[in-house]
């Protein structure tokens, strides 16, 4: 459980609490990530399928690694095709799946709502790996907690664990395409929820009604955006939104929305970082010597990402909050 | 009940706007018609009495839109039970739209409609043609055959009639046979693979949204076409606030034009879509909008500026239901919640009695040119008897409809049709056990 919650749809409707939860834990799992014998037996017993509907090799790897640390025995069933070509609806697929006992249910679907759908009609725990436009969670969560290390090794304590109370106050620029982004979605909730101010960027054609809404300011203009912000979430550029037609192409796109050494340089705070939930288009939202450059932390998302996986699984499949002594409660 | 019998219906307090009629009155039927509707009368020996005591009788509800699936999709629903299902909820006639398979663009599918609803014996099934061959929006249909076998009107509802200069045609020729076309307006283009309103709750879902402006636009070109070719429009299922002051400025200039709303966009927003949990009962065509036009479709209803409710009666079985809301079939049942479901206006003072059953009466059969809607002399004896108080819990199992589809279901609603009568048979009565 995830406080109130059996499941992990998403971050709008987790408190506070629910998400400090998720991210004090991910802390102890990242220290037995780095072990050198990366194996604990606090899910032994466990089955984990990861149900994927859309191609994903971060997130399906990271959630893959996360289980068998945790030795769990993760399992793949992927699907190209949706249901409605494949002749199988997804509630029978789930069923399918369910009769097997899994405990938990990893689902990556392009129909929103698809996670939510599954959860209805199974048993077992169910995690969403990213629904269409709507969530992310696990992106969301390690984002935060990547977030919050960044912010307390600038605080100049290197090597304490994360301080979460950090994000509140905070600026937060999420740039590109919101309409189409399951990440800056997450992202936002998460991030309003822990306090942190939010600015959302892109073209007004990538830009969904509502967003003032949910506590975000809207800009259309990227060095506005980016006055000033603690940290910078630059999505990626699907291509087949070229064209869509939402952006004229990835040149204009590029000059007006992309971050190059130049911009970085003459707009952005000295301290700001940047991070991109990967897979990156070099050249479109992200030139490769800001993708490499000093305020990139896109690979300490990726490693977060295993760490705050092990923590989600862990205590959907029943476990207690201190995984630190008490692995035999899991 | 035989045909000749005397039939009187006592207690009952008679609500006929047609005639202005409000007050506790017998309705007297004779020989399928209605005889007399006096203040009191001596009962003949022999003669059946209905107590309408605590309930409304007023003329049998009239639905403009309804599709009832056959031929072609009878898993689900067929014309018996789309007009079982009628009866239940008060409608003692429905206009049973033409995208069936095949489309009701000729005669012969008309006809086999209009059997299969003399088979039944239940509601009056009133067929609307196509507006265009196989509804595919190239070619006209042939409006003369429609009207001859018994269409009352034409439209290509489910779809948009999306070339302009069809529309104008489509317009003209019809005045011809005195045919009005109910159209569905949506700038396909504009919807694109938008699967629910484009809003704040779209924006939360991940949806993608249809904008308010994807009907608009067509409302606004098909009433220009209207001042140009002097043809006969109703719009279906209006649902945007845009939509309904294009169409009070439209009836302000003289323009013939009537409107319907349905009750679930009367009564229901897009945040009932992201409070369900991406239930594809609340997924229609057009979309449930925001609160703003739900406010602007009540006044509108109110004022007459949208003449009749209606409602796009849409039966899916799980199999077009049941899965991710993108991938879902628009639509929802609707005959046997409709008047529960509008009653609830009544009851929060937007709406007067009389006007909501003169939306479901006299409106509808106005627009459409229908018999019916009225209790005067001579009339057929098409009767509603709806209990005002009647409260159930909507369960769709128990529907008679072949379909589930409906967003009120497990929800406690108040209003009932407890008879109906068709030329002056019981059609419908409410049993004890299903109350």
């Amino acid at each position: 459980m995830i406080g109130r919650h059996r499941h992990l749809i998403g971050l709008e409707h987790l408190s506070r609490e629910e998400l400090l939860s998720v991210l004090e834990l991910s802390t102890s799992m990242k220290e037995v990530l780095r072990r050198p014998l990366k194996k604990v037996p606090t899910l032994r017993g466990k089955a984990v399928v990861n149900l994927f509907f859309e191609a994903s090799t971060r997130t399906r790897t990271s959630f893959e690694t996360a289980a068998k640390i945790l030795s769990a025995d993760a399992v793949n069933w992927s699907s190209s095709t949706s249901s409605v070509t494949k002749g199988e609806t997804l509630v029978d697929t789930a069923r399918n799946i369910e009769a097997m006992h899994p405990d938990i249910l990893i689902i990556r679907h392009p129909a929103s709502g698809a996670p939510q759908l599954v959860a209805d009609r199974v048993g077992c725990a169910v995690v969403s790996a990213g629904d269409g436009a709507h969530e992310h969670p696990s992106q969301g969560l390690l984002d935060l907690y990547t977030l919050a290390e960044y912010f307390t090794a600038a605080a100049g304590r290197k090597d304490a664990a994360p301080d979460f109370g950090l994000l509140a106050g905070k600026t937060v620029a999420i740039v590109g395409d919101v309409s189409h982004s399951r990440v800056a979605r997450s992202d936002l909730f998460g991030l309003r929820t822990l306090g942190a101010h939010v600015r959302l960027c892109g073209p007004p054609t990538m830009m969904p009604p509502g967003l003032e809404a949910l506590g975000a300011s809207v800009h259309h203009h990227l060095q506005e955006a980016v006055k000033d912000a603690d940290a910078i979430v630059m999505l990626r550029i699907q291509h087949e939104r070229i064209g869509d037609p939402l952006i004229p192409g990835t040149r204009e796109y590029s000059k007006f929305w992309g971050l190059n050494e130049k911009k970085v340089a003459e707009w952005l705070a000295p301290a700001c970082c940047i991070l991109h939930p990967g897979p990156i288009n070099r050249g479109v939202e992200l030139s490769p010597e800001v993708a490499d450059g000093p305020r990139s932390v896109i690979l300490d998302q990726v490693e977060n990402g295993v760490a705050v996986r092990m923590a989600i699984l862990y205590l959907l499949a029943g476990g207690a909050q201190d995984a630190g002594q008490g692995g035999a409660r899991a | 009940m035989s045909h000749d019998e005397i039939v009187f219906i006592e207690g009952g307090r008679v609500i006929d706007p047609a005639s202005g009629t409000d007050g506790v009155r017998t309705v007297v039927v004779r020989e399928g018609r209605i005889a007399e509707v006096v203040e009191r009368l001596e009962r003949p020996r022999g003669a059946r009495v209905i107590d309408a005591r605590g309930k409304w009788v007023t003329p049998g509800l009239l639905d403009l839109h309804v599709h009832l699936r056959e031929p072609g999709h009878e898993y689900k629903e067929t014309v018996a039970s789309g007009a079982r299902a009628a009866v239940a909820g008060g409608f003692t006639a429905v206009c049973a739209m033409p995208n069936t398979v095949p489309v009701n663009d000729n005669a012969s599918v008309t006809e086999l409609i209009l059997a299969r609803a003399a088979a039944a014996g239940l509601a009056r099934v009133y067929p609307v043609g196509a507006i265009s061959k196989g509804s595919k929006g190239e070619e006209l249909a042939e409006y003369g055959e429609l009207r001859g076998a018994g269409c009352v009107a034409l439209s290509d509802d489910g779809k948009p009639v999306m070339s302009s200069a069809l529309m104008r045609r489509a317009l003209e020729y019809a005045r011809a046979f005195g045919l009005p076309l109910t159209v569905h307006e949506e700038d396909l283009g504009l919807v694109g693979k938008g699967v629910m309103h484009e809003g704040p709750a779209a924006t939360r879902l991940g949806l993608k949204g249809v904008p308010a402006a994807s009907e608009e636009v067509m409302v606004s070109r098909d009433l220009a076409l209207v001042e140009l070719t002097g043809g006969r429009l109703h719009i279906a299922h209006l649902s945007t606030a845009g939509a309904v002051r294009a169409v009070r400025e439209a009836k302000r200039r003289g323009l013939s034009v009537t409107a319907e709303v349905t009750p679930h966009h009367l009564t229901l927003t897009d945040e009932d879509v992201a409070r369900s949990g991406y239930d594809p009962s609340f997924k229609m065509n057009p979309p449930l909008r925001s609160a703003e036009d739900v406010r602007a479709l009540r006044e509108g209803l109110a004022d007459g500026t949208i003449d009749c409710i209606a409602t796009d009666h849409a039966p899916h079985s799980a199999v077009e239901k049941d899965l991710e809301f993108d991938a879902a079939a628009n639509g929802i049942v609707g005959l046997e919640t409709a008047f529960p479901v509008c009653l609830a206006l009544v009851r929060e003072g937007l709406l007067g009695e009389r006007r909501l059953i003169e939306a479901l009466t006299a409106s509808p059969a106005r627009a459409f040119g229908l018999p019916g809607g009225s209790l005067a002399r001579g009339a057929p004896a098409d009767l509603a008897l709806l209990d005002p108080g009647l409260e159930w819990r909507c369960d769709p199992a128990r529907f008679h409809s072949k379909s589930r589809n409906s967003p009120w279901k497990g929800r406690a609603l108040v209003g009932r049709c407890t008879h109906a009568l068709v030329g002056g048979r019981l059609v419908h009565e409410l049993g004890e056990g299903a109350r």
